[in-house]
């Protein structure tokens, strides 16, 4: 197998050279997934918060139906969100398939149980130490919420980063709902997809590496606000 | 609070980058195209749809996928204009009402590719049906895309014609890998396996392994492709102008010659056959 050796050739070929299409790619697959976290977190954070910090009835079945939920395969959800989105669906008037706006929602909705699943955890072991202290001091329920989320955001920006690694590589999901159009809604994976397909097995590969280098980029990049944060806080 | 501003920028320069580029998604003159994976991976259409472009200021976006899906997201009405090749399921799609009307475009052929060792014998035939036959006799590997592509539909012709159950050797010898036309030739070319393709996919296909064209030159291997503009009655959305535009241009003189001018290696690969009435 020549491939290898040329895969990474090419590979540092790409990255030198700056090849426009293949930026425009990496720069569409960052703005839909980082855009799928951001919504996923927005809804699965205060969720998974809220599941972990309250005590109701059918808290247990809900953590499990939660957990469950992380494993959904992707390409479900993008045929789900494909019947939801197609003019012949109940959203079809939005005429938001073949968007990227539509892969930001198939992504999200794959993320969104992942972070709530995984902050309910975060949240359910801070909560149990707080306790004490909430009920002495009288906090109301949001305030203590808050403090949680808070207190807890070191290991909830692990959370938002699983689920961006979820996002950014999944191919089922935005292969259905994108459609792979050159120009509008290519990204990493469907295009690794397409010179698979092709057979050019070499460019496929190197786009793979690439796509391991985008996604060490966004983890470094995080870590790195995170120390400094933490420093700040400290300081 | 140092920290938390910084939680709440970096929140809001993600917002931000995210929303404009997707906002790119830009609403100039464009059309969406359902159209099937051989004509957009052999490169048909990075060649032909500038031309149309540069022309009429109309830009095509295509969803390349196997024709039983274009098909049914045509049905949908997630597309303007369908362009396939399965002309029975083409024409049943013009008398529900989904499409106004069917136009030939072009043709090529299919042909049977195989392991250069040939374990069955067929290399240098003519006869399609024979050549699966014996195969199936030998029962050697065959990957087959058993999905509901064109291809498919092709093949299982063929299969009928041999008298050849596949369903029954489905899994053994006969493998369905319900997949696109690159892939199968993918799990062609790992299992030294038949396959049957359309040729122009096969031209630009670049991991032929050990694999080489067996079985050539068959009319059973005929292969036909029309364009059909999906109705504007039925589906309201659909761009019916733009449409029309680019079934008219690829009918006419100017779109068949620049069919017939896309070349790979020096090798034609569409034959435009285009009779203005349509069908």
């Amino acid at each position: 197998m020549q491939d290898f050796g040329a895969a990474f050739r090419l590979a540092g070929h790409l990255l030198v050279s700056g090849d426009p299409d293949l930026l425009e790619i990496v720069a569409r697959s960052l703005a839909v997934s980082l855009g799928a976290v951001l919504v996923a977190c927005l809804i699965g954070l205060p969720l998974g918060a809220l599941i972990g910090f309250l005590r109701f009835p059918g808290r247990r079945a809900i953590v499990v139906f939660l957990n469950a939920l992380m494993g959904l395969p992707p390409v479900v959800i993008g045929l789900l969100v494909y019947m939801m989105l197609s003019r012949a669906g109940p959203l079809g008037p939005l005429g938001l398939l073949y968007t990227p706006t539509a892969m930001v929602i198939a992504q999200a909705v794959l993320v969104t149980p992942l972070v709530a699943a995984l902050a309910r955890q975060t949240v359910e072991t801070l909560a149990a130490e707080y306790d004490e202290y909430f009920q002495s001091l009288a906090v109301p329920w949001h305030a203590a919420l808050g403090a949680l989320l808070w207190d807890g955001r070191s290991a909830l920006v692990t959370v938002a980063l699983a689920g961006f690694g979820r996002a950014i590589a999944e191919v089922g999901a935005v292969i259905i709902v994108g459609g792979n159009i050159d120009h509008l809604t290519r990204v990493m994976t469907t295009a690794i997809a397409l010179e698979t397909s092709k057979g050019d097995l070499a460019l496929a590969l190197a786009l793979g590496m690439v796509l391991i280098l985008l996604s060490v980029g966004v983890n470094a990049a995080v870590m790195g606000v995170r120390s400094r944060a933490v420093e700040a806080g400290h300081g | 609070m140092l920290n938390r501003r910084t939680f709440v920028g970096l929140a809001t320069a993600v917002a931000l980058t995210a929303s404009s580029l997707l906002a790119a998604a830009n609403d100039a003159k464009s059309i969406l195209l359902q159209s099937t994976t051989s004509t957009a991976n052999s490169g048909l259409f990075d060649y032909l749809l500038p031309l149309f472009t540069e022309k009429t200021g109309i830009r095509v976006d295509v969803v390349a996928v196997g024709t039983g899906q274009a098909i049914k997201n045509a049905e949908n009405g997630d597309g303007d204009v369908l362009f396939v090749h399965a002309k029975a399921d083409e024409e049943a799609f013009v008398a529900a009402g989904h499409g106004v009307k069917r136009f030939d475009v072009m043709y090529n052929d299919f042909v049977v590719v195989g392991p250069k060792a040939d374990p069955a014998g067929v290399a240098g035939g003519r006869d399609a049906a024979a050549a699966l036959k014996a195969i199936a006799d030998v029962e050697a590997p065959f990957a087959s895309r058993g999905d509901d592509s064109g291809t498919y539909k092709a093949e299982l012709k063929l299969w009928q014609k041999a008298k050849v159950d596949v369903k029954a050797a489905s899994g053994g010898w006969y493998r369905e890998t319900g997949s696109g036309m690159g892939q199968t030739l993918n799990v062609a070319a790992g299992m030294g396996a038949y396959a049957l393709t359309d040729r122009a996919t096969w031209a630009a296909f670049e991991n032929k392994g050990d694999l080489a064209v067996l079985v050539e030159g068959d009319t059973a291997l005929f292969n036909q492709y029309g364009v059909i503009l999906v109705n504007p009655e039925k589906h309201p959305t659909v761009k019916a102008d733009l449409g029309q535009t680019f079934v008219d241009w690829l009918v006419s003189k100017e779109g068949q010659a620049a069919i017939a001018g896309f070349t790979i290696g020096g090798e034609q690969l569409f034959y435009p056959n285009a009779t203005p009435s349509g069908s």
